[in-house]
This record gives structure tokens, sequence and C-alpha cells, in this order.
């Protein structure tokens, strides 16, 4: 049965062919047929090849198919092949699932759009082109994925293309991205040209065999990589185009912005596992832009007004807490995360875009309130899913992941109480952040009558998603719950385990403890500032000081602002000023001057007999001084 | 004698073309269609029986013809046909399909003369890729010049006497230095072996010492970078393309432009190996400062066909790379963008052309918003814009991929600075699209959508960009024989060199 992980990505990407040819003759009925059918057929296979592959898992926990011999010149050979293991078949179902949810809510949320069977074309392209990222057996597949994957973003967030500021957010977030990319397959050429193959596996076998650690190709080729998965992730220093993305419609957000594709840099680092432990510095790297992102963008989240802005802040502070754990070695808890806040980050969205809907598409927290009256599903999702993100313990699923990873960056010989504590303080923006969004949006008094309250297609797709945010963590239950770890044994097949270094006074249990401790200040704090003294933070923001943070962490800590002075007009000023090809220039003046001497050789055919016979003497003269002298 | 059919019945349709239009202009276009769909059927019949048997077992030539000419002179009238010349006349074939079709409502006056222009400058194309007597090649060479010409000169746009004059000026120039490199290796060889001859395969391996060697090859290589073109020698390309008919734009970047690529690969480097070594540092250099440069003017313009125009310079910076990097992958990629990147841009330049059909005007300023009123030119435009910055899974992706690949063995520095003219082909790109399609509607078009005509050029070139993007290797191995020969001869007679100086 394993032979049908090729159709996964097929299934998509032949409606999207469907869906872009015939998709604007066809009836919207028939497109949601088309566009949601091929993601439940992709589901559907996806869970059979899952249940396959854990119930009769194929020899080395690893199953290999070449669809067809992409290309291959001398040495060089690509292959479209597809590679199963533990962490794709996790991957695979989480990514069609989610897209498969996300796509039924999405027949209801696009359904007066002008451009449903558009939409659907994308969607559909994003979701083939992420499955076989995730799938591909080599590098070169990997990155056709990972541009499809930016090419569908960029897609989507210029969704609505009749406003340019749409667009604008539309092209920062492929120029950014691509500036990554281009790290990423300058990796692929070292990589290539050390290892002699882009072969997943195989160049990560002959790594481990021919770089000792700390190699200085080791480094090289992780740190390279690792900018194609800080630009794709959003991580520090390419996170500015994950905020803008949020003009796309929302289930776009919520399916690409959110669960899956930003977080393909992180699946890039765990696929790539072998050469990260080869590079210590670029793991050391990779945990502290984790830490510093997740507090910068947690910082962030707490001063936008913008529900889904405060969500993208959110995505960039949690794909943070991934890069912590790969960082230090924890590459399962990375992807139990992934796993995770795919469910509740997509929740998240999906609650968010049926709030944005019902008030008349008011963005503006501070302009509603008292929903959770008006819209109890969704209110109900909201909460369930901001818990989930802000780790309410023993309940929610993102206590289980976020605990873990916490755990690992103390207890990891690569860890350091230094990421713990940013990780613990990231907790508590967490929980402040998140719990301030429903105080002030779903509490308090009613401020805008709602309108197109959710019906069937949201509230399941949001039902679903509220349940799995719940026990999408009982998968790994800790040592003190009963040790139950069948995520992360399956991951293990595939990845390494993380190692424990002695602890001191530190357990899982007290680790998990001080988080519970950081979330409950931080709702705490909500509630007093939020809630019970609404306006209680005016004073901060009144003095000159309180205000410039305020500003700063809302303008993103300033890199915007940076970056368009350093990279963005030098180019733009020098494009425009020579839109005519200063080059250009010495070739007109050739021409010029070539003129200028017919015009002064012309003049002196004059038609006057005493110039011609002035200039015949002279010419004699200087002739015969010429023969004579010289 | 296949090969002489190829020219043959480009020559005679070009002139049946200009006698019927002396009665119906319909029937001169079919003529030229049913003589340019005849030579493409027949390259392509000829390939599929050739492929993959023969060429493997192919010795100097797949096909030739040799009739003699001027025999006292050495000047043969030569022809041969190998995988590199094959898939180069698939290509102008095809090409000369879609401009023949790209014409079909915008030409409207001297129809007669400009098909049998566009014919024959097809056919001197054709006549170049497959010509190995030197002095046929240059014959060959003059011959699509003029036509071009008048193509430009007659039926392009505004300016279009300077842009005329302009790449008359340049090419021919240029084309002179060739003629005078032709006919001092034609001395030489005869010097160093008593025999006069314009034979390719003879004057391969003439030996001459290194300082003669590079002011000979220096020549035919001004007259192949003017054309490729490489900075900074590319500023007739811009006015030429923009200024030009759509079939002119067409033929000017899907082949003209590589008949300079094609001449790098056959000439230079086979008949100069240790000059063209020499030489590779200067090459390289000025490849990838064309690639960005080019990248960068192309985001800097404001008239939609000048910005396709310019990203013709940024690609063609990655041939040139590609053919002085020399190694197999280079080569390869060098090749597969010389094809991918004549059917995007081709596309490109169609599309761009029946749009100012339809509204007049090549200022972005005067579009915006146009996908609401023709979605599917608008999502062709965004195909092939996306093929045209590198997407992978498209055909100029595999050609840039393989040809930095090759280049990364070489030299990590140009390989990194070519990337980043990747990375800034995303700028103009996006532009595009942005500044034509998207946004909204400010002016109010109300056009009409895909023409079933244009639907019948555009649809075949995405489903070969589609197949160069996805499975090439059959492109790649239909050129690989011929890239080993040349490869081949190239080092052996380096070797020879070396040895010849010590």
């Amino acid at each position: 049965m394993l032979e049908l992980t090729g159709i996964i990505p097929a299934i998509p990407f032949f409606s999207f062919l469907l869906l872009a040819v015939f998709g604007p003759r066809m009836a919207r009925k028939a497109v949601s047929v088309v566009g949601v059918g091929s993601i439940a057929a992709s589901t559907i296979i996806s869970g059979i090849v899952t249940a396959v592959f854990i119930s009769a898992p194929p020899s080395g926990w690893s199953y290999h198919e070449v669809i067809w011999r992409w290309m291959s010149v001398s040495s060089f050979q690509a292959d479209i092949g597809f590679y199963l293991d533990a962490l794709s078949v996790v991957m695979v179902l989480v990514i069609t699932f989610v897209a498969f949810l996300i796509h039924l809510y999405s027949t209801e949320y696009m359904e007066g759009d002008e451009g449903y069977s558009r939409f659907f074309a994308y969607m559909n392209l994003f979701v083939a082109s992420m499955v076989t990222l995730v799938l591909a057996d080599n590098l070169l597949l990997l990155y056709l994925g990972w541009e499809g994957v930016g090419l569908c973003s960029y897609l989507l967030i210029g969704f609505w293309y009749t406003d340019p500021a749409n667009g604008r957010a539309a092209r920062k977030a492929f120029i950014v991205t691509r500036v990554g990319d281009t790290s990423m397959v300058i990796g692929l050429f070292l990589i290539f040209q050390r290892l002699g193959t882009l072969n997943i596996q195989e160049l990560m076998h002959r790594a481990a065999q021919q770089w000792p650690v700390g190699a200085a190709f080791a480094i090289a080729a992780a740190a390279l990589l690792l900018g194609g998965a800080v630009g794709k992730s959003a991580q520090l220093p390419l996170q500015t185009w994950l905020p803008d993305a949020m003009a796309g419609p929302t289930p776009t957000s919520a399916l690409i912005h959110a669960a899956t594709m930003v977080t393909a840099g992180v699946y890039l680092i765990a696929r790539t596992h072998v050469l990260f432990s080869l590079a210590p510095p670029v793991m050391l790297a990779v945990a502290v832009i984790g830490a510093a992102t997740l507090l910068l963008a947690g910082c962030s989240a707490l001063t936008q007004r913008d529900i889904k802005r405060v969500l993208a802040y959110s995505t960039i502070s949690q794909i943070g807490y991934m890069f912590l754990a790969l960082g230090v070695g924890a590459w399962s808890a990375a992807i139990f995360h992934f796993m995770t806040h795919a469910f509740f980050k997509a929740l998240l969205f999906l609650a968010a875009g049926a709030v944005i809907q019902a008030q008349h598409e008011e963005h503006d927290i501070f302009k509603m309130g008292g929903l959770r009256r008006m819209i109890p599903i969704t209110s109900w999702a909201f909460l369930i899913s901001g818990c989930a993100l802000a780790g309410l313990p023993i309940i929610t699923a993102g206590f289980y992941s976020k605990g873990m990873i916490l755990w690992g960056a103390w207890s990891s010989p690569q860890g350091a109480p230094a990421l713990w504590i940013a990780g613990l303080v990231g907790v508590l923006l967490t929980s402040l952040y998140i719990f301030r969004v429903i105080f002030i949006a779903f509490f308090g008094e009613a401020q805008i009558p709602v309108e197109h309250p959710p019906r069937l297609a949201k509230n399941l797709s949001m039902v679903v998603l509220s349940v799995l945010s719940i026990v999408a963590g009982w998968v790994n239950l800790p040592p003190y719950l009963g040790n139950k770890l069948w995520l992360d044994e399956l991951l293990h097949t595939s990845l390494p385990t993380v190692a424990e270094k002695q602890l001191g006074w530190m357990t899982e249990g007290w680790s998990e403890g001080i988080i519970t401790a950081a979330f409950v200040l931080g709702l705490l704090l909500a509630y007093e500032l939020y809630l019970k003294h609404r306006g209680a933070t005016r004073p901060l923001t009144e003095n000159a000081l309180g205000r410039a943070i305020h500003e700063f962490w809302n303008a993103d800590w300033g890199f915007d602002f940076a970056y368009d002075k350093l990279f963005v007009a030098p180019v733009v000023w020098f494009a425009q000023v020579d839109k005519r090809d200063f080059i250009d220039k010495f070739y007109a003046g050739l021409a010029a001057l070539s003129r200028a001497c017919y015009r002064a050789l012309s003049a002196t055919e004059s038609g006057r007999m005493r110039w011609y016979a002035a200039s015949i003497v002279g010419g004699t003269v200087v002739f015969v001084f010429i023969v004579l002298f010289l | 004698m296949i090969l002489v059919w190829f020219i043959a019945i480009l020559l005679a349709g070009g002139i049946a073309c200009w006698v019927v239009a002396r009665w119906s202009a319909p029937a001169c276009r079919w003529t030229a269609l049913a003589a340019t769909v005849a030579d493409f059927v027949l390259s392509l019949i000829f390939w599929i029986r050739c492929y993959p048997v023969n060429l493997l077992r192919q010795q100097d030539w797949l096909r030739q013809v040799n009739w003699t000419w001027f025999p006292e002179a050495g000047i043969h009238f030569h022809l041969a046909i190998d995988g590199l010349s094959l898939l180069l006349v698939v290509l102008t074939f095809f090409l000369g399909i879609v401009s023949v079709l790209a014409s079909w409502n915008e030409i409207r006056e001297g129809v007669g003369f400009f098909h049998l222009n566009l014919l024959w400058v097809v056919a001197g194309i054709a006549g170049v890729f497959l010509a190995v007597d030197l002095f046929l090649f240059y014959f060959a060479w003059e011959l699509m010049l003029i036509p071009m010409y008048f193509l430009i000169a007659i039926w392009g746009h505004e300016r279009r006497v300077y842009a005329a004059v302009k790449f008359f000026l340049f090419t021919q120039l240029s084309g002179l230095l060739m003629l005078i490199s032709i006919l001092a290796l034609y001395f030489i060889h005869h010097r160093a072996t008593g025999v006069y001859t314009f034979e390719y395969s003879e004057l391969i391996g003439t030996s001459m010492p290194l300082h003669v060697a590079i002011w000979v090859m220096l020549g035919f290589f001004i007259a192949f970078a003017v054309k490729l073109p490489m900075v900074p020698v590319h500023t007739w390309l811009p006015d030429a393309h923009t200024e030009a008919p759509t079939a002119g734009s067409v033929i000017l970047a899907g082949l003209l432009l590589k008949t300079g690529a094609y001449g790098l690969l056959r000439f230079v480097v086979p008949l100069f190996p240790a000059a063209a070594h020499w030489f590779s540092p200067i090459a390289t250099i000025l490849a990838v400062i064309g690639i960005i440069y080019g990248a960068v003017l192309a985001f800097g313009q404001t008239d939609l066909k000048r910005l396709v125009a310019y990203t013709s310079v940024s690609h063609l910076g990655f041939v040139l790379l590609g053919i002085f990097v020399w190694n197999k992958l280079a080569l390869e990629g060098a090749l597969i963008t010389i094809i991918a990147h004549g059917i995007s841009t081709g596309a490109l330049f169609v599309l761009v052309g029946s749009l100012q059909e339809r509204i007049h005007t090549r200022e972005m300023d005067r579009m915006s918003g146009l996908w609401q009123t023709i979605p599917r030119f608008s999502g062709a435009a965004m195909f092939f814009a996306m093929a045209s910055i590198g997407l992978p899974g498209l055909g100029d992706f595999v050609g840039e991929f393989l040809i930095l690949l090759g280049t990364y063995k070489v030299s990590v520095g140009l390989t990194v600075a070519a990337s980043i003219g990747v990375l800034a082909s995303t700028l103009y790109g996006l532009k595009f699209i942005q500044r034509a399609f998207h946004g909204s509607n400010v002016h109010h078009w109300e056009l009409h959508d895909l023409f079933a005509r244009e639907v019948v050029i555009i649809a075949p070139m995405i489903a070969i960009l589609l197949w160069l993007g996805l499975f090439p290797q059959p492109v790649l191995n239909t050129f690989t024989p011929t890239m080993n020969k040349l490869q081949q001869t190239a080092s052996q007679q380096y070797q020879a060199l070396d040895r010849g100086q010590q």
C-alpha cells in the first residue's frame, strides 16, 4: 500500500490543473467538489499510508519510491522520488488533514468571492507543492516544492489583487523568502560539490563519513541551509514578511502562514539533521535564533491591534520554539510542537476568520467585544486554541509540546539555562498576548452587531480542530503522567533521541511546574489589565519611553525600516536612475562624435573657390613639409 | 538532402508568399504557415528517428550535404547536423511557426514582403546552425541580418529606423571582425598545411601561437558576444526588441541571440581552446555582470516590452557563463537555457505584442488591473514570468541550476554572484505582474481574452516549458554526444598546444 505515496501530491496537482483551466466556467458546487474532494482524497490516502506504515513498518522504517528520473548529467542525478519515514509520514498526515479542514472551511468563507475557483486552484497547488516538499527524497525536488509553496504563498497573499497594498505584501513575502532560498540553493551546490549527491539519505550518510564534527564544509553547508530555513520559517532576521502576509484571505493565513508552509524550515533542518549535528556552531545559531525570535515576536504580538497580526507574530514566536528545540537537538520535540501548533494555530486563524467575517471585516480587536455570547462556537474554538497556544496544563496539546521543548532546552547537552529562561519568558508573553485578545474581543461589551455568523462548514472544521487542539498532546505523555511517548518513539525511528546530561535539582516535572506558573502569571496579568481594569495599560504608553517602546515593538523592532533604507531604497533608486542604461551613453556619444565629424567635413564643402584653393595650397605646404623634414 | 530541404522550403516559401500576396493576404499567411509547419514536422520526425540510437552511434555528423562551391578557394556548400544543431533547428522552426501566427493580425501592410523577410530570416538562422563551412557560415550570418533589418525598419514601432540602424551597425561591424578572423584562420591554416579550406573540421586543430590565437579568437568572440548580447555591447538589444514587430521580437530573442551562443559553443572554444581558456576569466565575469545588470535594468523599465527585452541580457549571461565554464553540467545547462529562454521569452513577447494590439500602448502606467478583464491572458503571462524568474519545475530553472552547479566547480564567487542575479530576477518578474495585471483596473479596460489563435500559440509553449522543467532528459541526451565531442576536441587540442609551446 505504500506505493500510493506518489498519488498524495498528484491528486491535488491535477485538480489544480483542472481548476486553473476550466475553473472559471465551472459551477461553484463543482469547484467545491473538485477543490475539497481532491484534498479529502489525499488525506484518506495519507491516512492509509500512515496506518500501513505504523502497523506493518517497512524494513528500516523507511520506504523509497522513484517515479521517474528527473535529470541525469554526467555525475549529477536527481529523481522525482519520494522517501517515506516516520518524519515524513507524520508531516504529510498533519498537512493533508489540516489542509482538508481548511478547504472545507473555505467553501463557506469564500462563498461570495469572485475568484472562488482561482482560490481553490491556488490552494490545491499549495498542498501539492507542500506534500512534494515533505516527501522529496532529494534536495532538488525538495527545492521544487519549496519554491512551489513560495509561489502559492505569493499568489494567495496577493489574492485580492485589486488592492495594491496586498500586492506589495505578496511581493515582499516572495522576495524576502527568496533571499533565504538563494542561500539554500548555494548550499545545494556546495553539498553536491563536496558530497557528490543531493539524495538526502545518501548525502547524510556520506557527510557523516567524510566530515568530522565541526568540519568547515559541514558548518558552511548547514549555515547555508539554515539561511533558507530562516527565510521560509520567518525567523530572525528574515521574519519581516510574515506579519504583512496577513493580507491574504484568512484560510490562507491558517494553512500556509501558520500551520504548514512556514514550518518548512523546521522540517528542512530536521530532515538534514545529520548535517546540522556535524556543525555545532550552526546548531547553537539555530537555538539562539529561535530563542531571540520567540522573545522579539512575543513582544511585538503584545502591541498589535489587528487580530491577525497578533496571530502572525504568535506564529513567528512559536516557530521560534521549534527552532529552539532543533538547536538543542530535541528533534522530535520540534516535530511534536509542529503538529500541535498546526492544529491550534490553524484553529486560531479559522476562528479569527469567522470573527472578522461576523464583524464586517473588522480586524481591530479594540473595536470588538462580547463576542462570546454572540458566536459561542467560534468563541469556544478561539478560547480552546488560545489555551493550547499558551499551554494550559494537562488538558491542552500546547502544554505537552512546549514542555518537551523547554525540558530539552534545559537537559540536552547543547541546552543551556539561558535558553530555558528565554523559553520561559516566552510562555509568559504568549499567555499575556493571547489572553489580551481573548479578554478584549470576546469578553466585555458587545460593540459591533454580528452578521454572517458561521454555519456548518466553518463550525465543523473548527470543532474538529478544537478536539485535536486538546487530544493531540496526549500522544506524548511525559514521565510524571504515565510516560507514554508514542509519537516520540515513532519519530525516533528517523530522528536521533535527545541525550540527557547531568540534571541537578531540576526534573521535567519541576520544569513543567515553573512553566505553568508563568502561564498563570500571564493569564492573571491579562485579566487584570485587559478585563478587570480596562485601560490600565494606558499610563504605560503615555510617557515618552513607554510609547517609544510600544511603537518600536509594534513596528517589528525596526527591521522593516532598516531593510527599506539599506536594501530596497538603493536598488530602486539605481534602477530608476539607470533606466536609460548609462552604457548606452557611450554609444550615443560615438554616434554624436561621428555626426560632428560629418558636419565638420561637410562644412568644408562650401562651394567657395577661395576656400578650396586655400586648402589645396595649405595641404601642399603641410605635405611638402612632412616629406622634407620628417 | 533533408538539410537542404530545411532551408530550401523556407527560401522558396518566402518567394511564394511574396508572389501570392499580390492576390490574397490570407493565402500568403497560410503559405508561410505551411512552409514553417512543414519544416518543423520534418525536423521533428528527423529527431524522433535519430533518438536515441543514431545519436550515440554518430561519428561526425548525423547527416550532411557537401557540395563543392568554389573549389579553388576551398569553399564548400557544406551543411551538417549533430545533436546540438538538431535541437536548435527544431527550436528555430517552432518559433518560426509562432512568429507567423503572431503576425496574423498585426501585419496588415506589405504582407507579402513581410513574410518573405520573415521566412528568409528563419532560413538564415537555420543556415547558421547547419553550416560547417566557415564561408557558408558567414554567408548565412549575413543572410539573417538583412531581412531582420527590414523587419524592424519597415514594420516596427515609433523609433523603428533608429533601432534598425543601431541593430545593423552593431551586428555588421562585429560581423566584419569575424570575417577578418575567418580569413586570418584560413591563411594561418594554409601556411601550416598548404591547404586552402574553410572546412570546420579541417580548421579545428590549426596550431598557432597563443597571442595570435587570442586575437583571432577575439574577432569571433566579439561578433558572437554582440549577438548574445554580452554587457557592455548589449545596448542595441532593448531598442531592437522593443521597436520590432512581435514576430521580429520573438525571432530576435528566441533565435538570433542564440546564434551568438551557438557560435561560442561551436567555434570559439573548439577552434581556439587555449585562447578561450585564457579568456575565460574575463568572459565569465562579464557574464555575471550581465546577469545582475540586465536584471536590474529590466526592473527599472516602465515599457513592458523593454522590460522583457532586458531580461534577455540577464538570461543570456547565464548561457555565456555556462559556455566558458565548459564542464558537462554547465554546458548541458547552457543548452537547456538556450531552448527554455527561447520559449519563455518568445511567449512573453507574443503576449506583450498582443496586449499592445489590444490597448495600443506598452507603458505599464496605462495598464494595471488587467487580470480583471483578461484573466486567462494574465494567467498565461504569470506562467511565463514565473518561468523567466527560474521557478523550479519549468525549463529555465533546469538550465540555470545546471549552469550554476557547474560553475560552482570552477568558482564559488561567480556562483554566488550569479545566484544573486537569480534573486534579482524576482524583482522584475513580480514588477511585470504587478504593474500590468494586478492592481485595480483604473483605466477601465474591457478587452477580449485569449483568442483561439493565441491559445494555439501559447498552449504548446506552456507544455514545452513544463516538459523541459520536469523531464529534460531527452534534450540532454540529444546534446550529450555532441557535447562530449566538443569537449574532447577542445581538450585534445588544448594539450597539443601546451606541448607546442614548450
